[in-house]
């Protein structure tokens, strides 16, 4: 079994620059990546994306280019196609190479840069084939070149603005923008202004966003509630009230967005202590000023640490690189200080957007007929039905309905099934927890379990 | 005294044991409280693999385990609640004549013994109850009249008819101290001090410290039998199925998700309730499972888990009154295979806890069996 | 539907689904490719047995579960289409054998 000083999961922006840093600290680097290129999400396809794609992607996208170049000549170890199925307490990886059987690695120091994934949104008809996520629709254009001429936008979020400026830049407008946010939290927003007109670029980006929809022509729907997608085999219609009245859009296609939430799949399974923040409405791994989790020699970079975005993902990645390579006896202090600096300068924006774009209270607390567990079929009703009969948490839940058990295992289910009991209970959501994530991190087939090396584990002990 | 904290028993462990322990002892009339220092069934009774099995068990235990499948034939009557029961053949494959021979001796001294659940299968006969096995199988062992259930809904159940019947649980409440204080026990937890005319150790893997301070030391080690789960599959499988010579417990759920275990383990931690699975060995189970069953080589693997468990040095319970004080009794050390005896041993240790005496023969399963020779 | 911002499909490669002949671009994931070609139904989901589809398109919901070469369990976002893939919908699996 090979071994590495350090190994990272992810090549998106933070797992990129944290192997660059790394390398260039002198560390024997390992980067194992469940993508064909890297990028991560946000720059999927960087490396291969036409002139055409990259004039409709902007040019925050187009900053990934030289990240990218500049990781493929690191000289870290990147394998790319891999699936990480297992990480054990002492550090040694399995990971699946695209159906040509599991390898493992160990490693001194892990950076987990997993990122985020989009925050579930659950709502009648969301299982529909037809609907997406908004994150969706932007990976089919950054990667594929694909865009739907039949689409509403749902939700809100600066991603949802960004996938429609884009749409609207390749002449394919979506047909109709219903905007979930609640009235009034543009006040409430308000009182972070100051600090986020320190980080005015992101907000001249957006206000431009806006403009330019706005002028389009693109139907608008603000303050949207009780929103439902119709459809007996697909898609059909979004329904939804907004401006006092009922609206009901004929569409193929629906894409949903409510913001991003960090990945928490290996922080979990690693017993990482989280916590609840409370403004980004989600689980966040508890971590030390540089991104070290509760548990010696495990970091977290990216989004995965909590939504920061690309610009602070990648200054993440340098600034844990940086303490692996200090505590490896090397002088990076006054880098890390440089890094530290820049980081909370690019972070003002973001209590902002995190107070504005805040989820809907539907979308967190779905009626009861609502379908939570899309893979067991399990509803908000039943969840509610289980924490009456007096099961205390997600994972007695689970035991009991199922709910978490399929192939997503939990991804698409669990932050909602947490806040359900947690409302149901009244109790802070950080005191009811999250599901027990096991092994393995994504469906092994049972003949590459079958076949996997036998060289005996390192004995961690206890 | 705080009448809240006090009652006629003092139950430690919310595992299926305690919970059946104590809904019978309910039951018969008693006051109970159960402290438990996680929550009901979060350990070895919540997610072992369900098996709801008399087939292939160690000669003493065979009565009680009888007994229990009494109950469990007509659980849904005693809980309100199926448990996802499901009556099924469990059965032992031989892969070959060496162990199908072992087989035969085990039924002909069954069969001395008085007991006739447990009868040989034929390969024409295997295969008629399983035609996904593999050809190279000649045989096995089966008990038709066996079962599986769904373990944390099992657990649960017995907690809430508990409930129902007046048993108070302390979840999330540690026993840290018993105490005895004239002709009662006192428990001291981290959450106030209980006390009770009687006590009972259902403390699984966690049970030999009480043991130790009862002064009737219990050799319990902490053990994580490793189990995997499938993603749905087409169904193939109706029954129960071990192997005989290498570790594997194998069932199709009726949702077409395959469960398999089979007692190879991984790493427990009892002290922070972690268990880690070493996949390393469970390419073994994961090799077995595919010879035993070819299809299997289409499956894949959405989760693994382990519940921590005690088991003893002669994988038997420790079942029944302490050996050294009044009103103080036993029921743990189960070593991974006591969920089927859960509903039995309940009611045999209320029916002790209660009358003094039972008719289940509990003599192989004394403490004493450890203390004496320490 | 799901148009090519570029027109023309310049390395063609040829997959199969449900018996039909679908060409589609080199390096294009299953699921882009299906989605090109106008699939929206992947699946059919274990329970109810609803039809499903793509719906993160990052290997995160596994709702574009398809066959592939006869293996099931496969996830369309994160797979590259290549020549001659034989692709199906995945089945609820109970059912299978009853048909």
């Amino acid at each position: 079994m090979k071994s590495f000083d350090v190994a990272i999961i992810g090549a998106g922006p933070a797992g990129m620059a944290s192997a660059i840093e790394a390398t260039r600290n002198g560390l024997s680097v390992i980067v194992l990546d469940e993508q064909p290129a890297p990028g991560g999400q946000i720059y999927r396809a960087i490396e291969t994306v036409s002139d055409q794609r990259a004039a409709i992607l902007g040019t925050d996208y187009l900053a990934g280019r030289d990240l990218a170049a500049a990781f493929r000549n690191c000289g870290a170890t990147y394998v790319s196609g891999a699936t990480v199925w297992n990480i054990d307490n002492g550090l040694k990886i399995n990971y699946s190479r695209a159906g040509l059987g599991s390898d493992q690695i160990s490693a001194t120091s892990l950076v987990i840069a997993t990122g985020a994934i989009e925050r579930p949104t659950p709502m009648p008809g969301w299982t529909l084939p037809g609907v997406t996520t908004a994150g969706a629709l932007q990976i089919l254009l950054k990667a594929h070149g694909a865009v739907n001429d039949d689409v509403v936008l749902v939700g809100s979020g600066p991603l949802l603005y960004l996938v429609a400026t884009q749409m609207l830049t390749a002449r394919y407008a979506p047909r109709a923008i219903v905007e979930t946010t609640p009235a009034g939290r543009l006040i409430k927003a308000a009182r972070h202004l100051p600090r986020a007109l320190t980080a005015f670029s992101y907000l001249r980006k957006g206000l431009a966003m806006k403009r330019k929809l706005h002028k389009s022509g693109i139907p608008f729907y603000a303050n949207a509630r009780a929103v439902a997608i119709e459809g007996t085999t697909t898609a059909q219609a979004v329904i939804f009230q907004s401006g006092g009245k009922s609206h009901r859009i004929e569409t193929t296609a629906v894409a949903l967005h409510q913001g991003v939430i960090p990945n928490q799949q290996i922080t979990r399974l690693l017993r990482c202590e989280h916590d609840w923040n409370a403004n980004q409405h989600c689980f966040v791994p508890r971590l030390d000023a540089f991104f070290q989790t509760t548990v010696e020699n495990i970091y977290v970079a990216g989004d995965g640490a909590g939504i920061g975005g690309a610009v602070s993902a990648a200054l993440r990645g340098r600034l844990v690189a940086l303490r692996i390579a200090e505590k490896q006896g090397k002088d990076t202090i006054a880098r890390q200080n440089d890094v530290l600096k820049k980081l909370k300068a690019d972070q003002a924006i973001r209590p902002f957007l995190e107070t504005l774009y805040a989820p809907s209270p539907e979308n967190l607390l779905p009626a009861d007929d609502v379908m939570v567990c899309r893979c067991e079929e399990i509803t908000a009703g039943q969840i509610r039905h289980a924490v009456d009969l007096g099961a205390p948490g997600p994972n007695q839940v689970k035991s009991y309905l199922r709910c978490g058990m399929g192939p997503c295992q939990g991804r698409m289910c669990g932050p909602t099934v947490t806040q359900i009991i947690a409302d149901h209970r009244k109790k802070e959501v950080g005191e009811i927890d999250y599901y027990r994530i096991r092994p393995p991190l994504k469906p092994l087939a049972l003949a590459e379990l079958a076949a996997i090396e036998s060289e005996p584990t390192r004995h961690t002990p206890l | 005294m705080n009448n809240r904290l006090s009652a006629d028993l003092l139950v430690i462990g919310a595992g299926i044991h305690g919970c059946s322990a104590a809904l019978h002892a309910a039951k018969r009339g008693m006051s109970v409280i159960v402290i438990e220092k996680d929550t009901a069934g979060r350990h070895a009774s919540g997610v072992n693999a369900g098996g709801v099995r008399r087939l292939g068990r160690l000669f003493p235990e065979i009565p009680i385990s009888d007994r229990s499948m009494k109950i469990w034939n007509n659980i849904g009557d005693l809980l309100d609640d199926d448990c996802g029961f499901q009556k099924s053949p469990q059965i032992k494959v031989a892969e070959n004549q060496a162990e199908l021979e072992k087989h035969r001796e085990r039924v002909r001294k069954l069969n001395e013994m008085g007991f006739h659940h447990e009868t040989i299968l034929s390969r024409s006969e295997l295969q008629a109850h399983l035609p996904a096995v593999s050809d190279h199988c000649v045989g096995g062992l089966a008990s038709l009249e066996d079962g599986f259930a769904l373990p944390y809904q099992t657990t649960f159940a017995f907690q809430r008819k508990a409930i129902e019947l007046g048993v108070r649980f302390y979840e999330n409440t540690r026993a840290q101290k018993i105490r005895r204080d004239g002709t009662d026990w006192h428990v001291i937890t981290d959450n106030g001090t209980f006390s009770g005319r009687n006590i009972l150790n259902c403390a699984g893997a966690w049970a030999g410290e009480f043991t130790r301070q009862l002064g009737e030391p219990a050799p319990v080690e902490p053990i994580a039998p490793m189990m995997i789960v499938t993603s749905r599959m087409p169904r193939f499988c109706n029954a129960v199925v071990g192997a005989t010579g290498r570790p594997l417990s194998f069932k199709q759920m009726q949702n077409g998700t395959v469960v398999i275990g089979g007692g190879l383990r991984g790493i427990a931690d009892p002290a922070t309730n972690a268990s880690h699975m070493l996949f390393e060995k469970l390419r073994q189970t994961a090799q077995t499972a595919i010879a035993i069953f070819p299809i299997m080589q289409k499956a894949a693997i959405v989760r693994s888990w382990s519940g921590i468990e005690g088991r003893m040095p002669d994988d038997m319970p420790v079942i029944g009154p302490s050996s050294i004080h009044e009103n103080a009794f036993h029921a743990f050390g189960f070593s991974a295979h006591g969920f089927q005896m859960g509903p039995g041993v309940g009611e045999l240790m209320a029916e002790l806890i209660a009358t003094g005496k039972t008719n289940s023969p509990i003599e192989p399963f004394r403490i004493s069996r450890f203390t004496n020779s320490c | 539907m799901f148009k090519r911002v570029q027109t023309d499909i310049s390395n063609p490669v040829s997959i199969e689904f449900e018996g039909q002949k679908i060409d589609v671009e080199q390096g294009e994931t299953v699921a882009a490719a299906l989605m090109l070609a106008g699939k929206r139904k992947f699946q059919e989901s274990a329970v109810s047995h609803a039809g499903r589809g793509p719906f993160c398109l990052m290997g995160v919901c596994f709702e574009c579960l398809v066959e592939i070469n006869g293996t099931p369990n496969r996830q369309a976002c994160m797979i590259l289409a290549e020549d001659g893939m034989k692709i199906r919908i995945q089945k609820a699996a109970i059912e299978e054998t009853d048909r």
